[in-house]
């Protein structure tokens, strides 16, 4: 038989005891560790800063969530205190709806640090050829409806089956391109960057965008939904891993990722520039977005080590051009505009958005 | 009717060809019906003998780290006693790394040549002479691990056949110094002991499972602390103690229910309940183990109820008729001959809940956390957390240390389970 009562005396006494202890030490509402969330494009990042960070001051490493940018900004702005988080991280400018509310609950004074830039590519197997493609090859590829070839200002059902369909110098294969969700930063940066870049080559559909914004934006956002457009998740290994089984198929995500498995899959040239570091860099690829972090100034004095974490950020080690954020794939900007951000982080500049 | 009689009438009814017939049929049936089963079962084997294979096969790399072999000189005009903790121990590796190839003096390929060696080869220098000092002024030939894209070289020829060398991480400089080092013998694959012992890092080479680990620890701790005497109470007084009436049935409807409810909205209890009601810090494991316990005491009421009902009556009878008082009875006959089906309900219920993520998603221990957590208010993620968080990242090395630490949890959860079926064997009494 169990031991009986002796045991099981035993083992709720030891139950209880660590219960109490528990109990006791939960009054420590102090916080020693500085608390990130935000974009998950800029999160392999801001990682790779918290833990130099951490092993190189008498400071704890930063935590960092990953909860996208909208969510970031929402829980950034939540208020001011121990329980709500120092410093987001953004793929995308913080916008004047989110500054408001950030001022709804006291937080007045926000920090903008632009850190550099990430390229979203379109690539395929390596065993497969390069394709070369115009924005407007994309928008025509893969947005729901396209205007009438009949060159007529209506709208169509995108008819195009093919490469081919689409632009006569393609090759004859299927349209099939992975991407990410809806809900992910880097969907939202293609679908502006990509599609409506193509989208706008349309004259009458750029006037669109005085007149009747709302549907300029569904025609010029809008994404197949018969099979052309695979929704293939966040997880960008994956996509990667499903291109190399399907030579045919394209795949949407960030230039870090195409860096990192430059055996196994190759970038699309785009508008006749190729996805490489030195085009993302001076602008010439033109699918690249600028990554942010943003401090609460309230916080600098109640979390030990902020002013640090920025001074890491911002050094050359970090973003500068041979700095090991560019090892991971991030692009950096120039010097200029690094000294420009740099002097924002030290002086604690708060953010003021053009009205534009 | 008349031709059955003949039939019956002209010898025996069952030698007739249609019921052979029909005998064979049935006996086809039944040997199908044989074949499906064994047919479905094969069909779960394969699977999971496929799912082990896999992640064995790409798991037990992580195991081992290629390192390479350098003699540090801990220079005394670098290191001396006023800074031990800032001296430029990075200087040591890579001054230790220029002097295997001298004939290296551009400065673009002394740069790529330091590359080679992991980044945190400095602060394992500093731990050194912190810890003893005296080593200062001596040369010493130690293993450092060895850069991410290197060690994938090393254990599965990463890119070197690609036009671009090594997924155009790795120059063709690098890899003629690599092809040197391994000739010497001064790069080799050793046990990879950081993977027990480190914390996270965005540095495959030196990422550590050890604070997934001991966050799962506490956070088990916290889980088991709350809901076992819990879930054993709750259990005891539904079964023994509680009238049977309406009010008691919607209990037991709602336990039920409790226990099929999806793990993510425990997380948002959570949240909104102890964090922004009660609140307890983000990323900890106390609110984690909060959580979970909500999650596992269904479980645990549910089986202990079982366990309870399993012993006979007549040992209740039997107490009470002695002079034992209704609590006596529960307490000391009853409940210790239903603890070992309690405890295996409860250790069932803790291997599900050592392998969540989607509650943790809301209370925030999905993150990146480099120091190890020392106890339940320290931040820390879990084990499958660490496997979602390692396999979302860009690096190709985290592929292998993905794999590997899927096999240290599915060891744990297979480990308690057999625990579970131990207990069980063993203790269980038959009436």
């Amino acid at each position: 038989m169990f031991n009986q009562s002796s045991s099981l005396r035993v083992f709720l006494t030891v139950l209880a005891v660590m219960l109490a202890s528990f109990s006791a030490s939960t009054q420590a509402a102090e916080r020693d560790y500085i608390s990130i969330v935000g974009s998950s494009t800029v999160y392999p990042f801001a990682t790779v800063v918290a833990e130099r960070f951490g092993t190189s001051t008498q400071y704890k490493a930063p935590i960092i969530e990953s909860t996208g940018s909208g969510g970031g900004l929402k829980l950034f702005c939540a208020g001011i205190g121990v329980s709500h988080p120092d410093v987001t991280n953004a793929s995308r400018r913080i916008k004047q709806s989110e500054i408001d509310k950030c001022a709804e609950n006291g937080i007045n004074d926000i920090v903008e640090i632009k850190i550099g830039y990430d390229g979203i590519v379109l690539a395929n197997s390596t065993s497969a050829k390069r394709m070369s493609l115009s924005r407007r090859d994309v928008f025509l590829a893969l947005a729901k409806n396209i205007p009438n070839p009949d060159g007529s200002e209506s709208l169509i059902q995108n008819p195009h089956i093919t490469w081919k369909d689409v632009n006569s110098e393609l090759p004859d294969i299927a349209i099939r391109v992975l991407g990410p969700p809806p809900t992910s930063g880097t969907r939202d940066a293609f679908a502006e960057l990509a599609l409506e870049a193509g989208c706008k080559t349309f004259d009458w559909l750029k006037a669109m965008r005085k007149t009747d914004k709302s549907q300029y934006k569904a025609i010029c956002h809008g994404v197949r939904e018969d099979g052309a457009w695979v929704e293939a998740g966040e997880n960008d290994n994956l996509i990667v891993q499903k291109l190399n089984a399907d030579p045919e198929s394209l795949g949407v995500f960030g230039f870090s990722f195409l860096d990192q498995n430059s055996d196994l899959v190759q970038g699309s040239v785009i508008d006749g520039v190729e996805p490489e570091f030195e085009n993302i860099a001076n602008g010439s690829y033109k699918i690249s977005r600028p990554l942010y972090f943003y401090v609460k100034t309230a916080h600098v004095d109640l979390i030990p080590g902020i002013k640090e974490y920025i001074t890491e950020f911002t050094s050359d080690r970090a973003w500068g051009e041979d700095g090991y954020l560019v090892d991971k794939g991030m692009i950096p900007m120039s010097d200029e505009e690094r000294n420009q951000f740099k002097t924002a982080g030290m002086e604690l500049t708060t953010v003021r958005l053009a009205s534009d | 009717m008349t031709s059955r009689i003949e039939v019956t009438s002209s010898g025996s009814h069952w030698d007739t060809a249609a019921f052979k017939r029909r005998l064979r049929r049935r006996r086809a049936a039944e040997k199908r019906f044989k074949w499906y089963g064994i047919g479905a079962v094969l069909l779960g084997i394969f699977f999971v003998l496929m799912l082990f294979f896999s992640i064995a096969i790409n798991g037990v790399g992580a195991f081992w780290q290629t390192q390479i072999q350098l003699d540090i000189y801990f220079d005394p005009t670098e290191i001396s006693e006023a800074n031990l903790y800032s001296a430029n121990y990075g200087k040591l590796v890579k001054q230790a790394m220029y002097s295997q190839f001298p004939e290296v003096t551009k400065r673009k390929e002394k740069r790529q040549l330091s590359r080679m060696v992991s980044v945190g080869s400095d602060v394992m220098l500093q731990n050194l002479v912190t810890a003893d000092p005296s080593i200062v002024g001596t040369t010493r030939s130690l293993w450092f691990p060895i850069d991410d894209s290197f060690d994938m070289l090393y254990k599965n020829d990463f890119g070197r056949n690609s036009n671009k060398g090594g997924a155009g991480l790795i120059s063709k400089n690098q890899l003629g110094w690599f092809d040197t080092l391994v000739e010497q013998g001064k790069i080799e694959s050793r046990f990879n002991k950081r993977y027990f012992t480190a914390g996270d890092s965005r540095e495959p080479e030196l990422a550590g499972l050890r604070g997934a680990l001991m966050g799962s620890f506490f956070t088990i701790l916290v889980t088991l602390a709350i809901s076992f005497p819990v879930g054993v109470a709750a259990a005891c007084y539904l079964e023994e103690f509680a009238p049977r009436n309406k009010f008691t049935d919607f209990i037991e409807i709602n336990i039920n229910n409790l226990a099929a409810v999806p793990s993510v909205v425990f997380g948002l209890l959570g949240l909104a309940v102890f964090i922004n009601f009660f609140g307890l810090p983000r990323s900890v494991p106390l609110v984690g183990g909060l959580v979970l316990s909500l999650m596992t005491i269904p479980t645990i009421i549910i089986a202990g109820r079982a366990a309870l009902r399993a012993v006979p009556p007549s040992i209740r009878e039997g107490a009470l008729a002695l002079g034992a008082s209704k609590t006596q009875t529960v307490i000391q006959e009853v409940v210790p001959l239903a603890m070992p089906g309690m405890l295996t309900g409860t250790i069932i219920g803790i291997a599900q809940a050592l392998g969540e993520t989607a509650p943790l998603l809301m209370i925030g221990m999905v993150a990146f956390i480099v120091d190890v957590p020392g106890g339940p208010l320290d931040p820390s993620t879990v084990l499958p957390v660490q496997i979602f968080l390692w396999a979302d990242s860009p690096e190709r090395a985290f592929l292998e240390k993905t794999s590997g630490a899927i096999l240290i949890l599915l060891a744990f959860l297979i480990a308690m389970n057999i625990v579970a079926v131990i207990m069980r064997r063993r203790f269980e009494r038959r009436w």
